[in-house]
């Protein structure tokens, strides 16, 4: 398979699209809904879309986002995403195709094997996080579920990812608290808040 | 009601129907429709319930409609089958209170057996059909709905796709409507469909289809969008918004009421356009029609007939009407080769009840017949086990007929013993609560000398652990009575009905060998919950002494993820392993302990 360099462009109206990326139980869905939730309390008009069912059996899990003034398709077409926001290295590597020319990836460093990879039938690749680095200097790889972990929960690992994205959103840093207050539960709200202000932290930084 | 949300067609549905002032709801769980009846159930007010199937969904939503209320039945493209029964003789009887089949398809086979186009099911049951391309239409559709139920006296489908269910987008709801409910009365001229009376009803359906199609060519969903040039793009669901994206620039005409067809609008809008083309998902239902009223649209001969469509596959079916704005050339650049990526399907869960079952038939030689379920992942490697699989509760009917088969062609003494007594069913709890019990009793009656393993997890798992009439709980969380799976299939004249702990593999092993070899119809229950469903009672995680471990890779033919192969050495993940200990009852070594 190869990766690819999109055309640059956004779509008609100027819909902006981001993708997020895991494995099933790593809250890819939860994130993408916090994202568009944001995005619609800025105003924009939003489409998400998602697939249940096997996902929950540990298969791979991709959530789209997409806003503008004007938002057709739910889904994003081919080389037309910003950004990629993965919660693993070869979930990453598998939506190469969809992040567009100059568009971002930002990685959580972690692994998980899939069954082949586990019983040896199929090798994980090699040196996947030192692949992104070279494709773009803009791609981030970090320790996401370590930051989470130091915030107060590894399994807000998928916020420190939006939290990175978020310096390259119009959406303030207090908008992105307040809705944070409203779709997050309570008990995991501290967590998720730390998280986030980590990931801004190390974009900004 | 001015607070826009952010909401899934499905969630869209069940509020739309709430605001309807629908009172009832019954369904059976079926990606990509579960969370309808799941939502709706949620609300004030109102009765849902998981029925056991979508026959029975459909049929209690009749009595409900019968009774003077609006109802509401959801279900997936392949549960219409289940109800198509009553599907095709409630337009017959008509309506009191409306009512509203929503139906789910599923193009590109997410989570389903096959991708049968419903549109069909519509057209060939004479019901009104709506199709929305967003949550915003599919709340307005689904009051939209019973409005045309009560007035045209039809039941109404809404026909949604995987991709409308589980999309987000904005909904501005509006001021629910206050129902009241029709007064019953008695009228079995009209409801009771003896050959005499349908046949009065027959003619008044035709009838009605005809001011349907009135109502069709006025409704106000249907969307024609001119702009300048020689061509247009008849669509309709889903498909319209990818081919507003990929071909901003170029006419439309979005149907949304597709059954009854607006001809006069179709002939009217498309008349003066030179080229006419056709976007839809799967059939050529569209397609067909316009070619039928005497145009010659381009569709299929472009657009992929098989799967999901998206605005990539739309745009370079007819690259010639993307025009400068939506252009994008050629599939993005390649810039440099990545490594063969190992794909990631679902597979059973670390400590999943159905593994140790599974694994034991597959180690027994069964000819294993399957059916819908998580363990039918358990086809997959290196687990291997299954051998044919079609729909719901077809695991005990197809192994009746094949067990015949076999007898009656001799192989029952084959080479490798007894052919006919490696035949066996499996069949999960809620399926077969669905459509399972009819097949015992096939096997029951007709002198079916296999065995039928009843996979009992005490749930709905692969939609999500919906209740069923074995968990003893309703949708809405009401105590009720559970069924008894051993003493129902006694009460059918089976005699041997045995339970087995799916833990226990000597267990398993010892059981259905001598079930298996029972020259009289057998059931064995193996009974364990979800391992999901208990996450608090996981038992203490396993661990490979590497002393001990020679390496065999017994273990891995388990297929459990929490098994790992790292560097020519087995281990377990302590954070994936529940302790279920099946691994450790295989190891030759011994090398496997807690």
């Amino acid at each position: 398979m190869k990766g690819n360099a999109g055309t640059g462009e956004d779509g008609p109206w100027g819909t902006r699209s981001v993708m997020l990326t895991g494995v099933g139980g790593h809250g890819t869905i939860l994130a993408a809904n916090l994202l568009a939730r944001v995005l619609m309390g800025h105003g924009y008009d939003v489409k998400t879309s998602e697939v249940h069912g096997m996902a929950q059996r540990g298969g791979s899990v991709i959530s789209m986002v997409r806003f503008g003034e004007s938002v057709a398709s739910p889904l994003i077409p081919r080389g037309e995403a910003e950004a990629v926001l993965a919660t693993e290295l070869l979930e990453a590597l598998r939506t190469l195709d969809y992040l567009r020319a100059g568009g971002r990836m930002i990685v959580s460093g972690a692994r998980v094997d899939p069954l082949t990879v586990l019983q040896g039938a199929s090798v994980y690749p090699q040196g996947a996080a030192e692949l992104l680095l070279r494709l773009s200097p803009d791609n981030v790889v970090v320790d996401a579920p370590g930051i989470a972990a130091e915030a107060g929960d590894a399994r807000a690992a998928n916020t420190v990812l939006l939290g990175i994205l978020s310096v390259t959103l119009p959406v303030g840093c207090e908008e992105w608290v307040a809705t944070m207050e409203e779709v997050v539960p309570p008990r995991a709200l501290e967590a998720n808040r730390n998280a986030f202000l980590a990931g801004r932290e190390i974009a900004s930084g | 009601m001015t607070d826009r949300m952010l909401m899934t067609g499905n969630e869209a549905v069940a509020l739309g129907a709430y605001h309807a002032g629908v009172v009832f709801a019954s369904a059976y769980p079926g990606t990509p429709s579960t969370e309808i009846l799941e939502e709706f159930a949620r609300l004030e007010g109102v009765y849902a319930e998981w029925a056991p199937n979508e026959k029975v969904a459909l049929e209690a939503a009749v009595g409900a409609c019968l009774g003077g209320v609006r109802s509401l039945v959801a279900m997936k493209h392949v549960g219409l089958n289940v109800a198509a029964d009553p599907w095709f003789t409630l337009p017959y009887i008509g309506v009191s209170g409306g009512i509203l089949i929503v139906d789910a398809d599923d193009p590109g086979m997410h989570s389903s057996q096959n991708e049968q186009d419903n549109r069909y099911y519509a057209k060939a049951a004479k019901v009104p059909m709506l199709e929305p391309s967003d949550s915003q239409e599919a709340y307005d559709l689904t009051r939209e709905a019973y409005r045309l139920s009560e007035l045209f006296d039809t039941p109404v489908m809404l026909r949604m796709t995987t991709r409308v269910c589980h999309s987000r987008s904005i909904v501005g709801p509006r001021e629910p409507e206050r129902v009241e409910p029709v007064p019953y009365v008695k009228d079995e001229v009209k409801r009771v469909m003896i050959p005499g009376h349908a046949r009065l009803r027959h003619p008044v359906m035709v009838e009605r289809l005809g001011l349907l199609e009135e109502e069709s060519n006025e409704f106000p969903y249907q969307r024609a969008e001119r702009l300048p040039g020689d061509a247009v793009v008849i669509t309709s669901g889903i498909a319209y918004q990818y081919v507003r994206e990929a071909f901003p620039g170029v006419s439309v005409l979005k149907l949304t009421m597709t059954n009854p067809l607006p001809r006069r609008l179709i002939r009217e809008f498309c008349g003066g356009f030179k080229d006419i083309y056709v976007v839809e998902e799967l059939e050529p239902y569209l397609e067909e029609a316009v070619a039928a009223m005497g145009f010659f649209p381009v569709g299929k001969e472009k657009v992929p007939r098989v799967g999901e469509l998206n605005v990539d596959l739309v745009r370079s079916a007819f690259r010639e009407l993307a025009g400068a704005e939506g252009a994008r050339d050629e599939p993005p650049a390649e810039r440099e080769d990545l490594p063969e990526l190992p794909a990631r399907p679902p597979i059973l869960c670390a400590g999943c009840p159905h593994r140790g079952i599974m694994y034991t038939l597959a180690r027994l030689k069964a000819i294993i017949s399957g059916d819908i379920g998580c363990y039918t992942l358990s086809v997959l490697p290196p687990l291997s086990a299954h051998d044919c699989q079609v729909c719901m509760g077809a695991s005990i009917t197809m192994a009746h007929g094949l067990e015949k088969a076999l007898e009656l062609t001799g192989a029952a003494a084959g080479e490798d013993g007894a052919a006919k007594n490696r035949v066996v069913a499996v069949i999960g709890d809620s399926t077969f609560f669905h459509s399972g019990v009819t097949g015992l009793m096939e096997m029951a009656y007709n002198d079916g000398r296999f065995t039928v393993v009843i996979l009992d997890n005490r749930t709905t798992a692969m939609t999500g652990f919906q209740h069923h009439p074995g968990t003893g709980f309703t949708l809405q969380e009401r105590e009720t009575g559970t069924v008894d799976i051993e003493m129902l299939a006694r009460s059918l004249g089976i005699e041997s009905v045995r339970v087995v702990d799916p833990y226990n593999l000597e267990e398993c092993r010892r059981v259905l060998t001598e079930e298996m070899n029972r020259d009289a119809p057998s059931v064995v229950i193996s009974r364990r919950p979800c391992v999901l469903r208990i996450r608090g009672e996981w038992g203490t995680p396993y661990t490979v002494s590497p002393e001990e471990c020679t390496d065999c890779g017994v273990c891995l033919g388990l297929g459990c993820p929490a098994l790992v192969e790292r560097e020519g050495n087995v281990v377990i993940l302590p954070d994936a392993c529940t302790g279920c200990g099946i691994c450790a009852q295989v190891c030759p070594a011994e090398a496997i302990v807690k």
